[in-house]
């Protein structure tokens, strides 16, 4: 078979999906590439869900990934408001949620990932929202404005950045975290201290080391998030944001390894030589720190499908990246470069007071892993170069202010 | 006969690819709407990324002119591993009627 017959089946139309349909088409491949989402609309962009897209300030054009016209003139069919229910590798076709069956020749598999589910008595009353998708971003904006309180359940970034959108529509907002400290899972304690305090001077409340005991109602809607040290949080909305877990499901009912999240390799590839996986639903290979782990950015997502698209189109693999984020909270860039998987030492440069300040990790080696940039793009920047070079940097010269970040990345 | 804005993207390679862009679109935007190869947009036009770096072509430097100081977009500039006098990033550019014909280079790659 030539490549031009081969097909390619894309299930997962976000992100990672919806890229990956792209870089197929600019690295030449010719044969027809199908993308099978469950959302009623092409993939778009999820980062601005809790920023501009929650203030008002983003519109359906600017949100899409590519414009509508993309995809027929592409030749990259859409079929959307559509799942995948199962794999069938020997007869390599794919069950979909309308009954039909879609064969592949080589299968994407870019299943995202789902917002964690809590157990807790109320779950199920109105007004009780997540933030994954345009559609449920929709529903807290019309929750929020002024005179109306959110309460957020988990204070990771998500629940941070729609708190801040909150603030910004005039509501008033209560985040609640289970651990001692707001991203406690995502960042170090020093930097949990900066947003906490930048958040309680927007107005924002925050409660830690909270449990919860029950969502409470009026009428079958929410109107307080009761804790079990028995204080009643009263809101008018509750935003569920406590992590997320691979959508893996699909893959090990195939067959394939998952260890929470569907296991590759560098080039993407599952074990399965007609089977790859990118993005959220992938346990991946992260070289700089010789380990392997789930990376839940846009970033990635790019990268890896940039990596399947490059081994099915027979071109050189990308070079592998730093892992890198970024979250947007008032006038507070924040962008993160590495991960901090061994750090021993933690260096700050810059003034927090400012809002303008970085923290360094660095291994027991003086080898930098990872940087923390509050409004400090040079430092970000400089690091992230640093990482990928797993360049060893004695933690005086990265506090030095008069060393210039050019210079100790160069 | 089409009114909108042109602007040509030339690869690393030499391909180029002529698009049209609207009004008020980035540069940046004019590429990946287009689906031109060259610019990756990570972070999708918010300046956080410096993965739509461009080499402004000469005739068109005066017009397009070079970050601001201190900005955002100069900072993350000055680190790219490539940059020349004529570096922009392709997101802070956005398409004005006098930019119509504009030619921009791409660097050999984005990270």
């Amino acid at each position: 078979m030539s490549q031009s017959d081969a097909r390619i089946v894309i299930v997962g139309a976000g992100h990672a999906g919806g890229s990956a349909a792209a870089f197929l088409r600019q690295y030449g491949w010719k044969g027809p590439i199908t993308l099978v989402g469950e959302e009623p609309i092409a993939p778009y962009q999820r980062p601005p869900l809790s920023k501009a897209w929650l203030k008002g300030e983003a519109d359906a054009a600017s949100l899409a990934l590519r414009p509508d016209s993309f995809y027929p003139s592409s030749d990259i069919a859409l079929r959307l408001a559509t799942s995948a229910v199962g794999i069938d590798r020997e007869a390599r076709a794919v069950a979909l949620s309308s009954g039909e069956t879609l064969a592949y020749d080589h299968l994407i598999l870019a299943l995202g990932s789902r917002a964690r589910k809590l157990s807790l008595p109320g779950l199920s009353l109105a007004g009780v929202l997540e933030l994954r998708t345009v559609a449920e971003a929709d529903q807290l904006k019309a929750a929020l404005g002024p005179g109306k309180r959110l309460a957020v359940i988990g204070g990771g970034y998500i629940g941070l950045e729609a708190a801040a959108s909150a603030r910004a529509l005039g509501a008033e907002a209560v985040v609640i975290e289970r651990e001692s400290r707001v991203l406690a899972r995502v960042a170090c304690p020093e930097l949990s201290a900066f947003f906490q305090d930048y958040h309680r001077a927007k107005g924002v409340e925050i409660v830690v080391g909270a449990a919860i005991e029950a969502l409470e109602g009026v009428d079958g809607h929410v109107t307080g998030v009761r804790l079990s040290d028995g204080r009643l949080i009263g809101c008018d909305a509750v935003l569920v944001g406590v992590g997320a877990a691979a959508n893996e499901e699909l893959a090990r009912d195939a067959g394939l390894a998952c260890n929470g999240g569907i296991v590759v390799d560098l080039a993407a590839r599952t074990a399965d030589p007609l089977i790859h996986a990118i993005g959220d639903c992938t346990h991946r290979p992260l070289p700089l720190y010789e380990s392997m782990g789930r990376l839940e950015s846009v970033p990635n997502a790019l990268e890896q499908a940039k990596q399947a698209a490059a081994d099915l189109c027979g071109r050189a693999p990308p070079t592998p990246e730093v892992p890198w984020f970024w979250s947007d909270q008032y006038d507070l860039r924040l962008q993160i470069a590495g991960l901090p998987l061994g750090a021993a030492e933690t260096v700050l440069r810059g003034d927090p007071a400012a809002a303008q300040f970085a923290i360094f990790h660095l291994d027991a080696d003086e080898r930098l892993l990872a940087v923390e940039a509050i409004n400090a793009t040079p430092e970000f920047m400089g690091g992230r170069i640093m990482i990928g070079k797993r360049k060893k940097i004695p933690g005086k010269k990265l506090r030095d202010m008069s060393l210039s970040m050019r210079d100790l990345a160069a | 006969m089409s009114n909108m804005p042109k602007v040509t993207y030339i690869e690393y390679n030499d391909t180029a690819h002529e698009v049209e862009v609207p009004l008020g679109l980035s540069v940046m935007r004019g590429a990946i709407d287009n689906n031109v190869p060259g610019i990756d947009a990570d972070c999708g036009g918010e300046c956080a990324c410096a993965t739509c770096h461009v080499y402004i072509e000469p005739e068109w430097q005066d017009k397009i002119g070079v970050p601001e100081p201190g900005s955002q977009e100069a900072s993350m500039l000055s680190f790219a591993a490539v940059t020349q006098p004529n570096s922009r990033l392709s997101c802070q550019l956005q398409m004005r009627e006098d930019l119509d014909g504009l030619v921009v280079r791409m660097p050999e790659g984005q990270h």
